[in-house]
């Protein structure tokens, strides 16, 4: 398999880890799910830095945020499939 | 192939107590902050010495104190240490940890500063110093089964590539180490915030997830609630967890208890710098998610080597327990790697599995174990931080 650039930890998960450097907005993507190895494709939106997040599917604010297949908080603006996930537009529930 | 870690040894140090240590340091040990300069004149006077300074041991009192004796007890009876000399301004403190020590029957001696200065308290530790110096070099080394390890673990500089690789790797080790009879620990209680309802699940027991929630939840009441000035956004996560793409704290909780693996369960919550006292197995610590603060408590329990992934790259150390780092981040390891002992980036690539990077570290463990100085001894990194309750009177 080739290197990914982009993984996901479990199926549920509506968000996934860039794990390349240099990200550039207009990437086609290789995408692969940790739990299984499957692999799907798709394309970022923004020149994302590695370890940040990208959207799986479209947000609206308001929306849980799923990774590990589980909460890590809410969406506070809308996204589209592709975009950058991270403080500027998700906040935890907590605290 | 799978490894048999049922016969694997190390060559270490089987104290007087039964207890194994990979490290072999005579101790000058302060009881309090203004004993620090005596403790490092004697350090400087006996070469193979090691002085560790810190900043507090006046005035503290109720459970404050009790957690301050604990952590310098512990610290000197951890079996990395040989011998120990304790100096402290007066004597009967000094004499609480000298006798704290002296249970584990290792050689230890108390000097106090008060009617003598700190030119006769110098002199007269320096001999002991120097007495038990010797005697630790002589000390030899014997086989023992890496079950008689106890391996602690906490996290930090995290970001999601250590919930993706570094941690699970930690995971990995404890799923097939504790099945071998090591003693495990991990803590960091705020870090647990959006993953507690996991964590409970984790107990082995019905009383050990009861202890847990209490401790998770008195941490929520007491320290959070009453000093938070917001959602702690801007210092939990951390700005280097941010930078590393970590937003909020259910996203650093859950990748922290990767560091659990997938079988392992813990069979008790304990307290800060406690010794485990239910044998055999991993336990919940309550420790700050501070790294020096958190390791320190942990080698105070007893704990002789940490594992510690780190995404961003932490750079810390312990005077008396190797701390092993682990990291996946390829711009880590581009960086800064002179800080990294294993090298997990192909989890990220694909081109390692979590089973085989928990063989790595387990390796990795083995020699550190037999004498291979971490990056962090190489470097010189001895963070030796107390936890402080509250404030002195």
């Amino acid at each position: 398999m080739s290197k990914p650039q982009l993984l996901v930890h479990d199926h549920e998960d509506n968000v996934g880890v860039v794990v390349v450097e240099d990200l550039a907005a207009g990437t086609e993507m290789l995408c692969v799910v940790t739990a299984d190895n499957s692999d799907f494709r798709l394309t970022a939106k923004a020149d994302i830095p590695i370890g940040h997040k990208v959207a799986l599917k479209a947000m609206k604010a308001g929306d849980t945020v799923t990774k590990y297949g589980e909460d890590i908080g809410r969406m506070i603006a809308d996204v589209a499939v592709g975009d950058h996930v991270h403080v500027h537009n998700c906040k935890t529930k907590r605290w | 192939m799978a490894l048999d870690f049922s016969s694997m040894t190390v060559k270490a140090w089987r104290r007087e107590n039964g207890r194994v240590g990979v490290r072999n340091h005579v101790l000058i040990l302060p009881v309090d902050d203004i004993s620090n300069a005596a403790c490092e004149a004697v350090a400087n006077n006996v070469k193979g010495t090691m002085a560790i300074p810190h900043a507090y041991g006046r005035l503290q009192f109720g459970e404050d104190l009790d957690l301050h004796f604990r952590t310098i007890i512990g610290t000197g009876a951890n079996p990395n240490v040989a011998a120990v000399v304790v100096i402290g301004i007066e004597p009967e403190w000094t004499q609480i940890v000298v006798d704290g020590i002296a249970k584990t029957g290792k050689p230890v001696h108390g000097v106090s500063i008060e009617q003598k200065g700190d030119f006769e308290t110098i002199r007269l530790a320096s001999w002991k110093a120097k007495e038990f110096v010797q005697w630790a070099s002589e000390q030899q080394k014997e086989d023992c089964p890496i079950g008689d390890l106890w391996i602690s673990t906490k996290c930090g500089e995290s970001d999601t590539t250590t919930g993706l690789s570094s941690c699970p790797t930690v995971g990995n080790m404890y799923d097939k180490l504790l099945p071998e009879g090591i003693y495990g620990c991990f803590g960091e209680t705020s870090e647990i915030t959006g993953a507690e309802h996991i964590c409970v699940k984790r107990a082995a027991t019905p009383e050990a997830g009861e202890a847990f929630m209490r401790i998770f939840q008195a941490y929520q009441d007491e320290v959070i609630e009453p000093f938070k000035t917001s959602d702690l956004s801007d210092s939990q996560p951390t700005k280097g967890n941010i930078l590393g793409g970590l937003t909020t704290i259910e996203e650093k909780a859950l990748g922290n208890l990767e560091k659990i693996g997938r079988t392992s369960t813990y069979i008790d919550a304990i307290g800060p710098a406690v010794a485990p006292g239910k044998g055999a197995g991993l336990y919940f610590m309550d420790t700050s998610s501070a790294a020096a603060e958190c390791v320190t408590l942990m080698a105070a329990a007893g704990y002789v080597i940490h594992t510690f992934p780190t995404g961003q790259g932490n750079v810390i150390g312990n005077p008396i327990v190797p701390v092993i780092k682990i990291s996946g981040n390829p711009r880590t390891l581009r960086t800064m790697s002179e800080h990294i002992d294993v090298d997990v980036t192909g989890v990220l690539t694909r081109e390692m599995t979590i089973d085989e990077a928990g063989d790595a570290l387990i390796a990795m463990i083995l020699r550190t174990a037999n004498g291979r100085c971490t990056a962090s001894e190489a470097l010189g990194h001895r963070e030796f931080s107390m936890t402080k309750l509250y404030r002195s009177a």
